[in-house]
């Protein structure tokens, strides 16, 4: 988690970088002239926790996207090392090359072995272009499909940490066949034997997301967004201008609470007041706390149906009018 | 010189594209020359010339259709509807059109620039079309197959609740009378005013897909230009055989959007069956001329 002093701010969280600096202000005075300002140093940490309860209750959709996308959030390796122990990454997948924005591996979670696969981003602009922003291609989604179908042979259950702005756009990437791939995993995820926990940490945009989204339980982060495109292409091809992509968010009703009421979710994974940025230790505690049960309850339901479940759940998802000519 | 670069942006958004081909004049004009009796084609009025977009051979409407909407100079692909490949495919063009009432609806309540309901409206009042695809049975030199086929003239032919719907209704009918299974894509990708119900049926349509599959019943894709987005990254790219049409333009990311991306011109040929064939993704291509036949020698292949 970075310092104080690290931590970069959105522009809606303006207020609260004013009291941080108004506490770093305040230390620096009582070291200085050797005062105890304790009293007002809580008083003032109190008040960025109300800020910070209070930001994230009256957040518009688009603020909520922003967030998604903070530069302090954590990310798929962030979660894994927090939640798990003995994590043993695995790499490549076995045709092209490794694909750094796709990360997994078997870990331990809570006893029992589980195979953790996730979108990775970079945490510095290094890192960023390594992870290519989250995007993988063709053979990232072949990676993860090759983790998974290790993790059925040995009945390991599966969880998915999903956090990309998207599939990577790219030539390569349609040489080597990145709807096939996309398509290929959705379809055998559906017949996957294990159980399967998908959670959206960050950005779940479009096939992208879905490539390595289909569980038993789909759950969103507090502060994530999920839907068939980003707000910006949304608006771009829509609103014919990338201006709108607020209004294009507001109607995309991409957000946790709007995803639940359409039974397109299972629920809503809750985050430390703020955001997941302010508090890495606690995020991953209460994503453990969420997924623990789960899995348990998951593992009570027989493989055959558990996958009958799971395509019904799907095939019941849209909605249409029945008019006779 | 810069590239000339396709986008189905303007389809997507429920308008009338660029190109000749993607406004709905060109669809019109379709059913119009449909209509148009030989003995009438000297009569044939101005609105009925068809010039084609890559060598700029103009014919009459009625000599096109004779030519199955193929180019008789260069063999250009023209792009067309569900009912005229029902035409080419199914037997004297006898079929029966399944699950035709299911229709659209604005649940969301979606307002880009226009309400996506009255965008539906608009829509209906123009055309006899429902949605973005159609399902329909019928036989192929005598053996029986369910097509369901989509239809470009309809918002892009995009990939909505309708489409999942008709899509998992076709599977089921497959299944209980044992019919193999066609989808003729022809789409921009999703519909995004119905946002992410629209991205959730790609794992719908792999969920019937699965079960089909697991009925041994053959699931055939045909691929026609253009196929993108949603489309490709779902059931598409499914098929027991995967096949297209020569030329087509097919890919997961929309060229426009890979130009800016990667910030050069796309090479030749780039994203057309023909590359796709190259890089070991589809099965074959198919001239439409030939279509009905080999799909019938495949359908008994498979059966026998
Ligand atoms: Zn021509």
């Amino acid at each position: 988690m970075p310092s104080n002093a690290n931590r970069q701010f959105l522009d809606f969280e303006k207020p609260i970088k004013d009291l941080i600096e108004e506490i770093e202000i305040t230390k620096a005075r009582q070291d200085k002239h050797h005062l105890d300002l304790g009293e007002q140093i809580n008083i003032l940490e109190q008040k960025i926790l109300d800020k910070r309860t209070e930001l994230t209750s009256q957040l518009s959709s688009w603020q909520r996207v922003q967030l998604s996308r903070h530069p302090d959030r954590p990310y798929t390796m962030k979660y894994i090392q927090k939640m798990t122990t003995q994590f043993v990454e695995l790499f490549g997948d076995r045709n092209v090359k490794d694909d750094k924005a796709m990360v997994g591996g078997f870990a331990n979670l809570d006893g029992e072995t589980v195979m953790i696969i996730g979108q990775q981003k970079g945490i510095n602009t290094k890192m960023r272009q390594l992870r290519n922003f989250g995007m993988a291609n063709p053979e990232g989604y072949r990676k993860a499909l090759r983790l998974m179908k290790l993790a059925e042979k040995f009945n390991k259950p599966i969880i998915t940490l999903i956090d990309t702005p998207g599939a990577f756009p790219g030539l390569e990437a349609e040489e080597r066949g990145q709807g096939e791939a996309i398509a290929r995993n959705i379809y055998e995820m559906m017949r996957l034997t294990v159980p399967v926990i998908c959670v959206i940490i960050g950005e779940g945009a479009s096939g992208g997301a879905l490539g390595i989204g289909v569980g038993d339980r789909v759950f969103m982060m507090e502060n994530s967004w999920y839907t068939v495109i980003s707000p910006e292409n949304c608006s771009t091809i829509l609103w014919r201008s990338w201006a709108q992509k607020e209004i294009a968010a507001e109607q995309l009703k991409l957000t946790g609470d709007k995803m639940l009421g359409f039974g397109l979710i299972d629920g809503i994974i809750p985050e430390p007041a703020g955001g997941a940025h302010w508090d890495y230790d606690e995020s991953a505690r209460i994503l453990k706390e969420h997924l623990v049960p789960v899995i348990r309850q998951l593992r009570e339901i027989p493989a055959q149906e558990r996958i009958t479940q799971r395509i019904e759940k799907f095939s019941k998802m849209g909605f249409w009018d029945e008019v006779p000519a | 010189m810069s590239q000339k670069i396709e986008d189905f942006d303007a389809n997507l958004a429920g308008e009338e594209g660029k190109t000749e081909e993607t406004k709905s004049s060109w669809f019109k004009r379709i059913k119009k020359g449909i209509n148009t009796k030989t003995s009438e084609k000297k009569e044939t009025p101005e609105g009925l010339w068809a010039k084609c977009p890559q060598c700029n051979y103009i014919c009459t409407m009625t000599e096109l259709r004779e030519h199955l909407f193929v180019c008789p100079k260069d063999g250009y692909h023209h792009r067309i509807g569900s009912e005229e490949y029902y035409d080419i495919i199914f037997d004297d063009g006898q079929y029966a059109e399944l699950f035709g009432d299911i229709r659209s609806k604005d649940f969301l309540g979606f307002t880009d620039l226009k309400p996506y309901h009255k965008r539906l409206e608009d829509i209906w009042s123009k055309t006899d079309l429902k949605d973005s695809m159609r399902v329909a049975v019928g036989k192929v030199n005598g053996q029986d197959l369910v097509i369901a086929c989509m239809d470009f003239e309809f918002i892009g032919g995009s990939l909505g609740s309708v489409m999942g719907e008709k899509f998992a209704r076709a599977v089921t009918y497959c299944i209980e009378h044992r019919f193999p299974y066609m989808v003729i894509s022809k789409s921009g990708g999703a519909r995004m005013m119905e946002s992410a119900f629209s991205l959730m049926q790609l794992a719908k349509t792999s969920g019937s897909l699965s079960l089909l599959s697991d009925a041994k019943l053959p699931y055939i894709s045909l691929l026609t230009d253009p196929t993108f987005g949603g489309i490709s990254a779902s059931f598409g790219m499914l098929g027991d055989l995967n096949i297209a049409e020569p030329g087509a333009l097919i890919g997961f990311a929309g060229p426009r959007v890979i130009k800016e991306t990667i910030k050069k011109d796309l090479p030749a040929g780039f994203q057309r069956s023909e590359f796709l064939l190259e890089h070991g993704f589809l099965d074959f291509i198919v001239p439409r001329p030939e279509l009905k036949e080999k799909l019938s020698t495949v359908l008994s292949l498979f059966k026998n």
